[in-house]
C-alpha cells in the first residue's frame, strides 16, 4: 500500500489555479464571516452554542417532531412522504413525476439531492432536469461535480465558466465579465422555467409547529422555479426540522453570516403549503420527501452531533486542508470538515471505503470554532478514526502504535530509548527507518536529538537546591 | 475553559517535561523550571514520566493511548498541579483524555484533568501575574503563534499580555492567524504535502510582519514551521514563550 494518504495525494496533483480558486474563495469566505458576525453581536460564540441546543434538543425528540411537522404540512395541504434510503427517494420523485405526467423540471439547489444522485437518475428515466442555481447550472453544463455546499464551483474560475458556455451553446461567444456570464444563464433558464412541469427543491428548514417550509438563496431561483408550475417536490433530510417558527431567528441570522458574510440571503422564502383559498400563488400540488438515508444510524451514533449541520459551509471555507485539497479530494457529495464525519458515516457498510477522510485533518479545530450549531467536529473525527482503527480498517502510512505504548509504559526503556536516539542525529535521512518518516523529512530538516539532556540538568539543579 | 477556576493552584508543582522537551528542547523544560521558581514555585520532575498518549490517540488506537495516558495518570497522582509547557500536552489532559475515556472513567484521569496547566496559562490565569519584569535591550517585535490547541483555552490572551509587558517588546499580528501550521502531529507524516504546504503559508504570514522573533507555545509547531523554513533557507528565530520570559527576566 501507499504510505501516502489519497487526499494529500489529490492535493499534490491539483492545478495550481484550481487551487488558487479554492483558497482564494475560501479566506475570503472566512475574513466575511468573521466581520460581520463579531459586527452584529457582542458574543457570536453564545449565539452559536444556543442554535447547536435547539438543535440539540430537535434531534433527541426528532420522532416527536417529525410527527408534529407531518401533521402540520398534512392540515396545509402538502402531501408526505418517507424515503429509507436514496432509492427510495428516487422512486418514490419518480412516482410523483410520472403521476403527474412531468417530462421536464427545474431543480434548485440540494445537497440531499446531490447525495442520492437525482439528477442522472431522473434523466436516465427521461425526465429532463435543468439546475437553476447558477453555481449547480454550470456544474451539470461541464458534467462535473460541486465541490463545495454554498459554492459549488468555488473551484472554477470564470474564464473556464465563459468557455463551457461557448462550448455548451448558452452563449455565442466567449465573455467572461461575471455580470455578462450571469445574464447570458439568466436569459437560458428563463426558457427552461416556462417549459417545467414541476420544481424540485430541498429545504433549509421545516417548522414542526406549522409545517412551513423554509428556503434561502441568493438567486431567487427556486421563486422562479415555482412560479409557473403546478408540482413542488421538497426533499428534505430529517434532520432538517427545527420545533418552532420562533426558533428561524437564530437560525437565519447564523445561515447568512456562517455562509456567505451575509446578514440574510437576498431570498428567504416561506412555503405555507400549495395554493389554496387564501393562498393564490404557486404550485397546486406540495410533496414533502422526508429523506432517512443512514441518518437514523448516525442518530443512533456517537456522532449524532453532526445532524445539527445546517450546510453552511464556513467549516469548509475555514478549513486548511480543504483550501489546499479542495472540496473534490473527499470523493463524495460532503468534503472538508463535514463531510470528513458525514461521508463515512452516511456510506454505513462501506465505511472502510471513506474511514481515510477523518484522517484528513491536524484537528486544529478551527471547524469547531466557526460553526454555526456548534458541532464538536474534531471529537467526531476522533471517534471515526478510532473506529477505523476498531475495525482494523488499513491506513496508509499509519505507523502502528503498540510499540509507541509499551515504550511509553516502562519508564526505563523510555530513558534508555531518550538517550540512545541521539544516535539518530548521525543517521542521513535516506536512511529513516519508515517510510511516512522520509516523506516527512523530506521537506523538513529535524532538530538537533538531545535525549536525554533535561533529565540530567534536573538531577544537577535538584541536588544543588 | 470550564476548569479554570477550579484547577488547584499552588507555590508546589509537578512538571511534566512532555516527550518532545524530553527529546528535542531540554531548554524549554529548564526555562519552564527557571521561570517558575523565579516566581517563588518549587517544581518537583517525576522520573518515571513518559509521554501523554497523544501521538496514539490521535492515530485511533485509543487502546495504545488509554494506556500511556493510564501511566501518565499514575505517574503525576496527588494533589498537586501539573504544569505542562505545551498546548497541546495540556489539551490532551484536559479534553482528549475525556473522550477516550468517555465509556471507562478513571479517577486518576479525571484528577490529572482537573489540575493541569499549561504553563502561561498557569503563571498569568493560575498565579496572577499580569506583568513581566523582563527587557529586550533593543525594540523586539514579536510573532506569537496561538497554537491550535489553545483556541478555547487561556493561554493565548495570558501569552499576549505577558509578552507585551516586557519592555521594548512589541507583539505584532500577522494574517491568517486562525489557521493551523500543519503540524498535528502525526498528519504531518501521512499529509506530508498538505502538512508542508500549511507549514510555508504560517511563514509566509508570519514573515510578512518582519517579526525579530517568533514566539509560540508549543515546541511541535515551532519544530516543524522551523524545520520548514530552514529547507526553504528563510528561518525566523523563535523561542517558547517560558525561554523568553526567563532570558528577559530583569535579574
Ligand atoms: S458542520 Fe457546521 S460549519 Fe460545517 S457546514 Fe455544517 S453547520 Fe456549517
Amino acid at each position: 500500500m501507499s504510505s501516502v494518504q489519497p487526499i494529500d495525494l489529490y492535493a499534490r496533483r491539483i492545478s495550481d489555479e484550481k487551487q488558487l480558486s479554492v483558497m482564494d474563495g475560501t479566506s475570503t469566505g472566512t475574513d466575511k464571516r468573521y466581520r460581520i458576525l463579531h459586527a452584529d453581536y457582542p458574543d457570536p460564540d453564545a449565539l452559536r452554542r444556543l442554535a447547536g441546543a435547539i438543535k440539540d434538543h430537535t434531534l433527541q425528540h426528532l420522532d416527536t417532531y417529525l410527527d408534529a411537522a407531518d401533521r402540520a404540512l398534512t392540515a396545509n395541504g402538502a402531501q408526505v412522504h418517507y424515503a429509507a434510503d436514496a432509492a427510495d427517494a428516487r422512486s418514490v420523485i419518480l412516482a410523483i413525476l410520472r403521476g403527474h405526467g412531468v417530462t421536464r423540471l427545474t431543480k434548485s439547489k440540494s445537497m440531499a439531492a446531490e447525495e442520492i444522485h437525482l439528477n442522472r437518475f431522473l434523466m436516465d428515466n427521461g425526465i429532463e432536469c435543468t439546475e437553476s442555481d447558477l453555481g449547480e447550472f454550470i456544474v451539470q453544463l461541464d458534467d462535473d461535480e460541486p465541490s463545495h455546499i454554498v459554492k459549488p464551483i468555488i473551484h472554477k474560475n470564470r474564464r473556464e465558466i465563459a468557455t463551457t458556455f461557448q462550448r455548451e451553446g448558452v452563449a455565442d461567444d466567449y465573455n467572461d465579465d461575471p455580470e455578462t456570464i450571469t445574464r447570458r444563464a439568466r436569459v437560458h433558464l428563463r426558457g427552461k422555467y416556462l417549459a417545467a412541469g414541476a420544481c424540485i427543491t430541498g429545504a433549509n428548514f421545516v417548522c414542526a409547529d406549522s409545517g412551513r417550509l423554509v428556503l434561502v438563496t441568493n438567486e431567487g431561483n427556486t421563486r422562479f422555479g415555482m412560479a409557473p408550475v403546478p408540482v413542488h417536490i421538497a426533499l428534505v433530510g430529517i434532520e432538517k426540522l427545527v420545533p418552532r417558527e420562533c426558533d428561524l431567528a437564530v437560525f437565519l441570522n447564523l445561515l447568512g453570516r456562517s455562509a456567505t458574510g451575509q446578514q440574510l440571503t437576498v431570498y428567504t422564502e416561506f412555503i405555507a403549503g400549495p395554493r389554496a383559498a387564501g393562498r393564490p400563488d404557486g404550485p397546486e400540488h406540495m410533496h414533502v420527501v422526508f429523506l432517512d438515508n443512514g441518518r437514523s444510524d448516525i442518530l443512533a451514533s456517537d456522532c449524532r452531533e453532526i445532524l445539527r449541520c445546517i450546510r453552511c459551509g464556513a467549516c469548509q471555507n475555514v478549513c486548511p486542508v480543504y483550501r489546499q485539497a479542495s472540496g473534490h479530494a473527499y470523493r463524495s457529495t460532503y468534503g472538508g470538515p463535514v463531510g470528513a464525519v458525514l461521508t463515512p458515516l452516511l456510506a454505513g457498510a462501506d465505511f472502510a471505503t471513506y474511514a481515510d477522510l477523518p484522517k484528513a485533518s491536524s484537528l486544529c479545530g478551527a471547524c469547531r470554532e466557526v460553526c454555526p450549531v456548534d458541532i464538536p467536529i474534531p471529537d467526531l473525527l476522533l471517534r471515526l478514526r478510532h473506529q477505523a482503527h476498531r475495525e482494523a480498517v488499513p491506513s496508509p502510512g499509519a505507523v502502528p502504535m503498540s510499540p509507541f505504548a509499551k515504550l511509553a509504559t516502562s519508564p526505563s526503556l523510555w530513558r534508555t530509548a531518550m538517550t540512545m536516539s541521539k544516535a539518530m542525529n548521525h543517521l542521513p535521512v535516506q536512511v529513516a527507518p519508515i517510510a511516512p518518516l522520509r516523506n516527512w523529512l523530506g521537506s523538513r530538516t529535524l532538530p538537533e536529538s538531545r535525549g536525554g539532556e533535561f533529565r540530567k540538568w534536573i538531577k544537577r539543579h535538584s541536588n544543588h537546591s | 475553559m470550564s476548569a479554570t477556576h477550579a484547577r488547584p493552584v499552588g507555590k508546589r508543582v509537578l512538571l511534566m517535561g512532555t516527550c518532545l522537551c524530553d527529546a528535542f528542547f531540554d531548554d524549554v523544560a529548564r526555562a519552564t523550571v527557571e521561570v517558575l521558581e523565579h516566581l517563588g514555585v518549587e517544581v518537583l520532575y517525576p522520573e518515571d514520566q513518559t509521554c501523554c498518549g497523544q501521538p496514539a490517540f490521535n492515530t485511533g488506537d485509543w487502546d495504545a493511548s488509554r494506556q500511556v495516558a493510564r501511566h501518565c495518570a499514575r505517574v503525576f497522582v496527588g494533589d498537586l498541579p501539573v504544569i505542562v509547557p505545551s498546548g497541546s500536552c495540556a489539551a490532551m489532559h484536559l479534553h482528549g483524555n475525556r473522550l477516550q475515556f468517555e465509556q471507562e472513567p478513571d479517577d486518576d484521569i479525571a484528577s490529572l484533568a482537573a489540575r493541569t496547566w499549561e504553563v502561561v496559562d498557569f503563571i498569568h490565569n493560575g498565579l496572577g501575574v499580569t506583568r513581566w519584569p523582563g527587557r529586550f535591550d533593543t525594540p523586539t517585535r514579536i510573532a506569537f503563534h496561538r497554537s491550535c490547541h489553545c483556541r478555547d483555552t487561556g493561554t493565548g490572551a495570558a501569552a499576549r499580555a505577558l509578552l507585551s509587558s516586557i519592555a521594548h517588546a512589541e507583539v505584532v499580528p500577522f494574517g491568517q492567524a486562525e489557521q493551523c501550521c500543519g503540524f498535528g502531529g502525526t498528519f504531518a507524516v501521512t499529509f506530508p504535502h498538505i502538512s508542508a504546504q500549511m507549514g510555508s503559508l504560517k511563514i509566509d504570514h508570519i514573515r510578512d510582519i518582519q517579526p525579530d522573533l517568533l514566539a509560540g507555545v508549543d515546541m511541535s509547531c515551532l519544530m516543524h514551521l522551523d524545520g520548514l523554513a530552514a529547507a526553504q533557507g528563510r528561518r525566523v528565530p523563535h523561542k517558547h514563550v517560558v525561554q523568553i520570559l526567563r532570558d528577559t527576566l530583569i535579574s
